[in-house]
């Protein structure tokens, strides 16, 4: 008989499929320094951030922060305790996709000759998104919603010259009455 | 509130008046100037301790620490004085110890522009430290102070950094002297509160035992447990193994106590992990020097976790039930739901294998430190507070020097910090005046810390400096023999100073022992000399190797008890 291990295997480079998808909610003081703490906890175990995203609280005292991550799910539970830990942490979760709304939003920049300029539009109106910047050659579209859908229509897009995309990383909400 | 105008440093001195803290270990320098010069002119009861380097100002305010349970505080420069006390900062942090560390720092608006002696050390302690906090106004001193010895005292204890600006601690001061803490993420009185379903289960667990292991960790010292400690064994009739750094909470003298367990515990330790069929674990971290395999400790056996750091459970090992909190309060409501359990046929099975593998030692062909500790333990009938440095001499030093109170065994254990040893027990005999203090040290240690030599003459303390001198750093030396071929790479030490002409240059009463018949003798004087401290200098065998011993990441099953006959792999283990 053996016990389960308790894996965290440093050596892992992080790859995206290690993990996908998770999703943590802290709520901190808004002081200098507290990011790089938090940081700290998720580098130390070779976790990578797919995304941060950092908003003043309601009241200016606390921010609130959202992790897109991934690396050794072995390891989840403990690096959630990590950040708990942390003096300048009030609370950290993890969201389940049932409990809670996540939404980000992504611009997008194509190259287009004019003869494809009907079937980008065409893309971007499927996927509710909006096109913000239309010139001569190029076109900026703003797609958002779940990450799922993001991805979709970024995917759809990459059939034509896209130049770069810049995503704001996933924000979340517990739906319902509850705080996040 | 006093009507005298004050300015920062002041404010932050009276502070820590006010708090109690006794001592301020520390090294001066520009940034630290109004610091200082608040030491001169606030009124209070607290005693400065010039050091001869920030790390072991450091060690100092660690081994009071270690031989109280209270903090004190460390004040150093900005730069290379704040560098210099990272090491100390980090072995604190390790083990658990509250501390409060000063540092000067440049004036705020040359922060990030590389002035002179500016160094982020905000940023670079983040991951050595408790919590640390950068001061940015000057009416905020008070209350961070506050809030630093609350956090560094609490919970899970451990240091807590203070970076002073210049500015910050020269202007005015116009604020409360005695604000409220404001630490809305910081809740240590949850400990208090334990899941009852938690210890329901526990006991449980407990009575269908027939072959416990109460595995007793330094959790236990800090929240005062030891009485409750000893109702759980003594009512289930279950042995106790301790950690390094607990050593002392259960009596290891009690006839239920195995010693210390772990890569060179004693062997009915270890077997007694192997062979249980519940571990107990109080206030212990299952820290990999005691695990071993992860996947193969406990393997036959349940597990109860109790720890005060929700981040400890299912860190290293899965329990089958988790104890989150104070260990005191959660012992105290454990005692109450247990009986006695069967445990004869346990028991003799152990005692049989403490009669098989004995700690032991030969008395011929040369001085050994076993020996040496062996006659230290029977002089001061293991009443001494004793430290100790990190390297064979620190794990004959406990498995030889029994320990039977709390806040006698000072050794820094997660870090592992060579140099601890000596600067410890300063701080150990200040904290307590009336008892023994030795510093059990190898030659390389105390070669790093030696400097304090000035401080302890300086301050007459009776500190018994014992240099186990093996002429070799000895235990990388002893795996450069069993696992690298015997080559020795980095590690000879031929050339050390003569240790007690050293001592003599400072002042200090310095002592030889070179042939086992004269162990006891010289120790005596030793013993018996009181003013000032005293080095005694034992020339050991230079290649004895410590046993019994688990090769790092090997499991307890594979412990050696004797010198391996056949060549041993690399271990998997770091160290
Ligand atoms: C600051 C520091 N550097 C290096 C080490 C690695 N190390 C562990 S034990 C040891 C040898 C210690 O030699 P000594 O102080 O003479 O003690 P001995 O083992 O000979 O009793 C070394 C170098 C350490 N623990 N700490
Ligand atoms: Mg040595």
């Amino acid at each position: 008989m053996s016990r389960d291990i308790v894996t965290s295997d440093s050596s892992l480079a992080p790859s995206p499929d290690i993990i996908g998808g998770h999703t943590l909610s802290m709520f901190v003081n808004n002081k200098p320094g507290v990011l790089m703490r938090i940081c700290q906890v998720f580098a130390r175990r070779a976790y990578n951030l797919d995304s941060v995203v950092v908003s003043r609280g309601r009241d200016p005292q606390f921010s609130r922060l959202t992790l897109g991550i991934s690396g050794d799910p072995a390891g989840l539970e403990q690096i959630i305790k990590q950040c708990n830990k942390l003096i300048d942490v009030i609370h950290c979760f993890e969201h389940d996709e049932n409990e809670s709304v996540t939404r980000e939003l992504a611009l997008v920049k194509i190259l287009i000759d004019p003869g494809d300029r009907a079937e980008v539009l065409q893309i971007i109106e499927h996927f509710g998104a909006k096109t913000v910047d239309l010139g001569a050659n190029s076109i900026i579209a703003m797609i958002y919603g779940n990450s799922d859908k993001v991805d979709a229509a970024v995917h759809l897009l990459s059939k034509f010259d896209i130049v770069e995309t810049v995503r704001t990383g996933k924000v979340v909400m517990a739906r319902g009455e509850a705080a996040t | 509130m006093s009507t005298t105008k004050l300015d920062g440093a002041q404010a932050l001195i009276q502070t820590l008046n006010e708090l109690g803290v006794e001592y301020i270990f520390g090294y001066s320098g520009g940034a630290a100037l109004p610091i200082f010069d608040a030491l001169e002119t606030v009124s209070g009861n607290i005693k400065f301790v010039l050091t001869r380097h920030e790390q072991g100002a450091c060690h100092m305010a660690d081994g009071y620490a270690r031989a109280t349970g209270k903090p004190a505080v460390v004040l150093v420069t900005s730069g290379p004085g704040a560098g210099n006390t990272i090491t100390g900062i980090m072995t604190a942090q390790m083990d658990s110890v509250p501390m409060i560390i000063i540092t000067g720092q440049q004036v705020t608006w040359m922060l990030g522009k590389d002035a002179f002696q500016e160094a982020d050390i905000f940023g670079i302690t983040m991951p050595v430290v408790k919590h640390n906090f950068l001061v940015r106004e000057t009416n905020s001193l008070p209350r961070i102070a506050k809030e630093a010895y609350h956090i560094a005292t609490t919970g899970r204890p451990g240091p807590v950094l203070i970076d002073v600006p210049k500015d910050i601690s020269q202007s005015d001061f116009t604020g409360d002297l005695d604000p409220d803490l404001d630490l809305p993420g910081y809740n240590p009185e949850s400990a208090f509160d334990i899941d009852p379903h938690s210890i329901s289960r526990a006991a449980e667990i407990i009575s269908n035992s027939k072959k416990p292991v109460i595995l007793a960790g330094h959790g236990i010292m800090i929240s005062r447990a030891d009485e409750e400690l000893m109702e759980l064994a003594t009512t289930l009739n279950c042995p106790v193994t301790s950690t390094l750094l607990g050593k002392g909470v259960f009596p290891e003298t009690h006839e239920l106590s195995l010693g210390m367990l772990g890569m060179h515990g004693t062997a009915y330790a270890n077997k007694a992990m192997v062979e249980c069929d519940l571990i107990i674990n109080v206030g212990s971290r299952f820290d990999d020097r005691i695990i071993g395999q992860p996947e193969k400790f406990g393997a036959g056996a349940k597990i109860i976790h109790v720890d005060i750091d929700p981040s400890e459970m299912n860190k290293m090992i899965h329990p089958d039930v988790e104890i989150i909190g104070d260990a005191k309060t959660a012992l105290k409501a454990l005692n109450k739901e247990i009986a006695p359990l069967e445990t004869a046929s346990w028991l003799a099975t152990l005692d049989g294998y403490k009669n098989k593998f004995p700690l032991a030692y030969r008395k011929q062909g040369g001085l050994r430190m076993q020996q040496v500790l062996d006659e230290l333990y029977q002089l001061t009938e293991g009443k001494a507070i004793v430290t100790t440095d990190v390297g064979q001499h620190q794990m004959w030093a406990a498995q030889f020097y029994k320990t039977d109170a709390s806040y006698n065994w000072l050794s820094s254990g997660g870090a592992g910090t060579m140099g601890f040893g000596f600067p410890a027990a300063i701080g150990a005999q200040l904290a307590r005046p009336d008892d023994i203090v030795v510093a059990v040290v190898g030659d390389g240690g105390y070669q790093m810390t030696l400097c304090e030599l000035a401080t302890a003459a300086i301050n007459k303390l009776p500190v018994k400096i014992l240099v186990l001198n093996n002429h070799y750093l000895g235990m990388v030396r002893q795996w450069q023999q069993m696992f690298f071929d015997n080559r020795e790479s980095g590690v000879n030490l031929e050339g050390n100073p003569d240790f007690v002409k050293l001592a003599e240059a400072y002042g200090i009463k310095g002592y030889n022992i070179k042939r086992p018949a004269d162990v006891g003798k010289v120790l005596q004087k030793a013993l018996d000399y009181n003013d000032g401290p005293c080095v005694i200098n034992a020339e050991c065998i230079k290649t004895e190797n410590v046993f019994p011993m688990i090769p790092a990441g090997a499991a307890l099953e594979d412990m050696l008890v004797a010198p391996p006959k056949h060549k041993m792999a690399k271990p998997t283990g770091s160290t």
